[in-house]
């Protein structure tokens, strides 16, 4: 049914990533976009924050941000919800960066969250990667932030590719999908209520594809599980789950050790690799061509349950 | 690290000419049921471009339900109905596409409006099925008409008539000749340049990657929907009118060691020409004038920059300029010397109906200023195209009003500069973007 896999589509698509046009121009285009929004933000809004966690979509954000007011000028913190269930490969790599760059950077966890009571599990092994909204609306109140800035895409997922770059949260974080600001031009209306605040998604017109192209033209270091590495993982309906402390196998799985790489990293607890011999930027982005199922699809656990989750989290505050 | 000294010896080589090649901003338009999802669809599967998980996510009691590749909202799948603009991307051999796949329906013309607003072409569907195919002279639905009249407002360069269901009518050379021939004509009264009126079938796939198994189908023997968009141009930026570049923000030192005799960097997008060292350009709205120093591109490198792309502009001189503010070349800024009144076209989009008296925020590049509705001049009669007397507009309305701001703007005709002709109404209340104003 789906013919990606023919090898002369595959040649014709490696021909036209090499293509100037689809290459360089393209990614231009995009980068210039990224860099005038993230201006934008920093005009329009008094405490804006760059949502940063070290994952790929948030380092080729920084990328830009370096671009736009030159290095060690960002004039925004950088902020990371922590959910304590974090590869370590990427919280190592998030601090380290936040360092060279002399960015602010700061940490709220959803653990502080459980502690005060604020978010309960339904049981011990629940995903928090749901409750981070909850820590993420109370660091907004802390820090009374009326713009963060997000790495989200529009081809990650349907109810993303609804949502409007300046996109407006009410004062319960809500999203509110049937009642969208029209975006007209790049005249973006930024007008908020006390206590509400905005989301913005620069590289909304990005793809999983231009990601990774610009990730190789640029040179840009990623965490290095986004890379070819051996790690034990259980076959579990098609999804290799990592073995860790807070993934056991279950009962009658088997464990197998396996060439992988993520393709999105986030919560241990459902973030999965992906078979793969893919050593760098341009190994990827031959396997992006060629790939058959979806960032998410090949990757999250937590998306599965239903077709309407995404637009259900992000509803209830979620980015 | 760029240097920022006012006379860098870096080369100052302008950008050239706009890459016709990068990707098409294309939407979807139409009446409701029309097809528009089917049709994205279609050109998503048959171009190859749908991933595994996607497609066994839209199967419906055994049969693929192609429209429910865009349509992600769950109250977009309860209602069967697109409400809000989905974006989509895909390649084919020869470009990348974003597509943007707007709403059919009269309650959601705003989201179709924010879809067209950055659209370099437009396919507007026009369902068969819902027509008197057999009269000659047949009567188009209202929301064919008011998104092709949209599109024309809003200078949408490239429009595709695409004539969809023709697989489900008993003649479809006949259905198509009358539609195409009253799509022509309205288009022709209206003023609207069309690219190509195309015969498909989304469900079917005919004519739109893949040419339709019968030859010479419709009496059409011309290329494919996907083959004309292929073709289409992106939309022209107006880099050959005098140059005019919004403020959108004010980078400022401490540090003295960056920036010469402590000058600031003026950041934006250049609305119309181009900007290198040496130019002479006016402050808009204060009317002082000054010497461009330095020109950098969006990634801080010394370079002349042309219309639509971001700059930096380093002056010769400290002078007061803020956000929102206008750098125009010099002679274009004593013509523009700004206005506090404005008539303009609007697009109403708000729920609530625009009423002459009441006071909005404007949006005009990065200034916010007040504006006050003084008249409605007429509205337009989206059936006929005639300009009826009217004291309110209701929402999808699309009116002529006379506007008073509080202070000048330096607005020039839309139709000659889409930037400096265009500004947003905000409703001081509600925050809701309520009005599109093209300025006459």
């Amino acid at each position: 049914m789906n013919a990606r896999t023919e090898t002369a589509v595959i040649q014709t698509a490696l021909q036209h990533a090499s293509d100037h046009h689809l290459s360089n121009a393209h990614l231009d285009a995009l980068e210039e976009e990224t860099i005038f929004i993230l201006r934008e933000v920093a005009a329009a809004f008094e405490r804006p924050t760059l949502l940063f966690s070290g994952g790929k979509d948030s380092l080729v954000m920084l990328k830009c941000a370096e671009k736009a007011f030159g290095a060690g000028r960002i004039p925004y913190p950088l902020l990371m919800i922590d959910t304590g269930h974090n590869f370590p490969e990427v919280t190592d790599f998030r601090d380290l960066r936040a360092k060279e760059l002399g960015a602010e950077l700061i940490v709220r966890s959803v653990e502080d969250s459980m502690a005060r009571g604020t978010v309960r599990l339904a049981h011990e092994g629940e995903s928090r990667n749901v409750h981070q909204s909850v820590t993420l609306l109370e660091a907004i109140d802390e820090f009374r932030f009326d713009a963060l800035i997000g790495g989200a895409r529009r081809d990650e997922e349907k109810a993303r590719a609804k949502e409007r770059i300046f996109s407006h949260r009410d004062s319960f974080g809500q999203w509110q999908p049937k009642a969208q600001r029209p975006e007209l031009w790049t005249l973006f209306n930024t007008r908020l209520q006390p206590g509400e605040h905005f989301r913005v998604f620069p590289i909304s017109n990005w793809t999983e594809l231009d990601v990774w192209q610009y990730i190789a033209r640029e040179n840009i270091a990623l965490p290095s599980i986004y890379y070819t590495h051996q790690r034990e993982v259980v076959d579990r309906r098609g999804l290799l789950v990592p073995v860790t402390e807070l993934t056991p196998p279950r009962d009658g799985e088997t464990v197998q050790l396996r060439d992988v790489r993520f393709r999105t990293v986030g919560d241990i607890t459902c973030t999965c690799p992906v078979e793969s011999l893919a050593a760098t930027a341009d190994d990827i982005v031959i396997e992006t061509l060629a790939a058959e199922v979806s960032e998410r699809g090949a990757t999250r656990m937590d998306d599965k349950t239903s077709d309407a989750s995404m637009e259900k989290r992000k509803k209830d505050g979620y980015f | 690290m760029t240097t920022l000294a006012p006379h860098a010896t870096a080369p100052q080589t302008a950008t050239g000419p706009i890459d016709t090649r990068s990707a098409l901003r294309l939407i979807t338009c139409g009446s409701v049921d029309d097809g528009k999802s089917t049709l994205i669809g279609r050109l998503l599967v048959d171009s190859k471009a749908v991933l595994q998980d996607h497609l066994a996510g839209v199967q419906r009691h055994g049969q693929t339900d192609l429209a429910l590749l865009t349509d992600g909202l769950s109250a977009e799948r309860e209602q069967g109905i697109t409400i809000d603009v989905a974006y989509r991307y895909f390649s084919t051999e020869t470009r990348k596409f974003i597509i943007g796949d707007a709403p059919g329906h009269e309650q959601y013309t705003r989201n179709m409006v924010t879809a067209a607003s950055s659209a370099d072409a437009a396919v507007v569907l026009v369902d068969a099925t819902k027509l008197a195919w057999a009269d000659a002279a047949l009567k188009l639905l209202p929301q064919t008409r008011r998104h092709s009249l949209l599109l024309k407002l809003l200078r949408v360069p490239s429009v595709v008539f695409a004539i969809n269901k023709l697989d489900a009518v008993e003649d479809s050379a006949v259905a198509f000749e009358h539609i195409g021939a009253a799509l022509r004509e309205f288009a022709a009264q209206a003023g609207i340049p069309v690219t190509a009126v195309v015969p498909i079938s989304a469900l079917k796939g005919w004519n739109v990657v893949d040419a339709s198994e019968q030859t010479g189908w419709c009496g059409y023997s011309g290329p494919t929907l996907l083959e004309i968009l292929e073709d289409l141009p992106v939309t022209p930026t107006d880099s050959t009118l005098p140059f005019a570049f919004a403020v959108q923000w004010v980078e400022k030192f401490s540090s003295s060691a960056d920036t010469s005799q402590g000058r600031r960097i003026f950041w934006g997008r250049v609305a119309t020409g181009g900007v290198q060292a040496g130019q002479s350009v006016r402050i808009m709205p204060n009317g002082q004038t000054a010497v461009v120093a330095q020109v950098l591109n969006h990634v801080r490198q010394p370079q002349a920059v042309l219309a639509g792309h971001s700059a930096g502009i380093v002056l010769d001189r400290e002078v007061d300029v803020s956000r929102g503010d206008w750098l125009l070349a010099d002679d274009e800024g004593e013509a523009l010397s700004g206005s506090r009144e404005i008539r303009a076209t609007v697009a109403w989009l708000d729920d609530e109906t625009l009423v002459p008296g009441r006071v909005y925020w404007a949006l005009h590049g990065h200034r916010w200023v007040k504006a006050k509705i003084k008249r409605i001049v007429h509205r337009l009669d989206i059936h006929t195209l005639a300009e009826e007397d009217a004291n309110q507009l209701e929402p999808n309305a699309i009116g002529h009003i006379e506007l008073a701001l509080q202070e000048p703007l330096a607005t020039l005709p839309f139709a000659q500069s889409r930037a400096l002709g265009s500004l947003v109404l905000v409703d001081t209340a509600s925050h809701r973007t309520a009005g599109a104003l093209l300025v006459q």
